[in-house]
C-alpha cells in the first residue's frame, strides 16, 4: 500500500516545539508527534480521520510535555 | 558520502529494489516500538529494542544467546546482509548496528534517511506480519573495544585522555532539562560529564534524515577538536543517540578508536558523588 495524505509540520505545544507527522494507510490515519530537539517521537495515535488521529496524539503529547520540568541553569 | 556509501549505507531506492533479495534482510528498529505496525518496508522484520535488543533482567546489551536466537528467528545467517532502518533518523537502527558489530556480524548497513525519508517519498508500506525460515546463527565473541564502561569514562573525564562527546540536546547538556521533552526523566541530576563537548546527534543529519557529507561531518567534529587522532567516547541519555554518533565517527569518518558509552547520562547522572558540569 502507498501511504496517502502524508504531512509533516512544526508547531509549539505546551511551550515546546514539536513535529506532527500524519499519513493514511488503508483506512487508518496514523499520527506521531516528536519533539523538534532532540527529535524523539513521544506520542502517537490512530483515527478514522486526520482530525481524530491528530487530536488524540496532541492530547497525549500535551499531557507528557506538561510533565517536563525546566531548571534554572 | 560517496567514499563510504557502498559499505555501510544504502539508499531508500536500493532498499525498494533489493528488500526481498536472497541474502538480504531488512529490519526496522524504532524508538516508538509500535511504529512497525503503522506500516513498514514490505518484507522487513521488526525488532523491539526494549525487549529484543537488551538484557531484560540486568541493564546490559543483548546477551549473545538471545541475539543468536533473534537472528535465527529472523532468518539471518552469518553471511546475510542486514539492512537496518527506523524512526528518529535511525536512532535505534544505529543501536542495533552497534550491537551487531559488537557481536561481529560482517555485513550490516543502514538505510540512509530511515523511516522518515521512506515515508516522505511515498514508498510502499506493508502491515503484514512477516515470518522467515529459521536459521542457526553463531555470533562471535563480543568486541568490547566498541563499548565504554564507567571506569574508562571516569578516567577520560579526569585525565583528558579521550575526547568525550555529549550528543544530547543543548538543554540536556546544560541541565536545563533532564530528558527530551515529553519523555520520562531518568536521572537525579542534570548537566554533563566534565570535559565533554556538546555535539548534538541531529547535527549529523540533513533535513531529510540522511547523513551529511563526509566533508561536512569531518569539519563539524574537527571544529570541536574531535579529529580521530585520540580515542573518542560518545554518550547520550541511554546510549541510542550516541550509537548513531558512534556510527558516524567509526564508519562514516573512519575514526579508529571510538566507543559508545551506553551507560550514558542515566548512569552518570545517578551516581553518588559523580562530578557534573553545567
Amino acid at each position: 500500500m502507498k501511504p496517502e495524505e502524508h504531512t509533516r509540520r512544526q508547531q509549539d505545544l505546551a511551550g515546546w516545539a514539536i513535529t506532527i507527522e500524519t499519513y493514511k494507510l488503508g483506512d487508518v490515519y496514523h499520527c506521531t508527534i516528536a519533539n523538534v530537539d532532540p527529535g524523539a517521537r513521544f506520542a502517537r495515535a490512530d483515527g478514522s480521520t486526520r482530525e481524530e488521529a491528530e487530536s488524540r496524539a496532541i492530547e497525549k503529547a500535551t499531557r507528557y510535555l506538561q510533565q517536563t520540568r525546566k531548571f534554572t541553569v | 558520502m560517496a567514499a563510504t556509501l557502498p559499505n555501510v549505507l544504502v539508499t531508500t531506492e536500493w532498499v525498494a529494489q533489493h528488500a526481498t533479495d536472497a541474502g538480504v534482510r531488512v529490519v526496522e528498529v524504532d524508538v516508538d516500538t509500535t511504529a512497525f505496525d503503522q506500516g513498514h518496508v514490505p518484507g522487513a522484520a521488526g525488532w523491539n529494542w526494549t525487549t529484543q535488543l537488551c538484557d531484560t533482567l540486568v541493564r546490559d546489551i543483548v546477551p549473545v544467546n538471545k541475539l543468536e536466537e533473534l537472528l535465527g528467528a529472523t532468518g539471518i545467517d552469518n553471511k546475510t546482509a542486514i539492512i537496518l532502518y527506523g524512526d528518529n533518523n535511525n536512532w535505534f537502527a544505529a543501536w542495533a548496528f552497534w550491537q551487531l558489530k559488537i557481536y561481529g556480524h560482517e555485513d550490516v548497513r543502514i538505510m540512509d534517511g530511515g523511516r522518515k525519508k521512506w515515508l516522505a517519498e511515498g514508498r510502499d508500506l506493508s502491515t503484514d506480519k512477516p515470518s522467515f525460515p529459521r536459521t542457526t546463527y553463531k555470533a562471535k565473541a563480543a568486541d568490547t573495544s566498541l563499548r565504554a564502561f564507567l571506569p574508562e569514562v571516569q578516567a577520560a573525564s579526569a585525565g583528558k585522555k579521550a575526547g568525550l562527546v555529549d550528543v544530547r540536546s543543548p538543554q540536556e547538556f546544560t541541565g536545563e532539562i533532564l530528558a527530551p521533552p515529553g519523555l520520562p526523566e531518568t536521572c537525579q541530576r542534570g548537566g554533563h560529564i566534565p570535559g565533554a563537548k556538546s555535539i548534538p546527534w541531529g547535527k549529523n543529519c540533513n533535513d531529510d534524515g540522511t547523513f551529511k557529507s563526509f566533508d561536512d561531518l569531518k569539519a563539524m567534529y574537527a571544529a570541536q577538536g574531535i579529529t580521530g587522532e585520540q580515542p573518542v567516547i560518545a554518550y547520550c541519555r541511554i546510549g541510542e543517540r550516541s550509537s548513531l554518533t558512534w556510527f558516524v565517527m567509526k564508519h562514516l569518518l573512519g575514526f579508529n578508536n571510538v566507543k559508545n558509552y551506553d551507560g550514558s547520562w542515566t548512569e552518570w547522572g545517578n551516581l553518588v558523588g559523580a562530578p557534573v558540569e553545567k
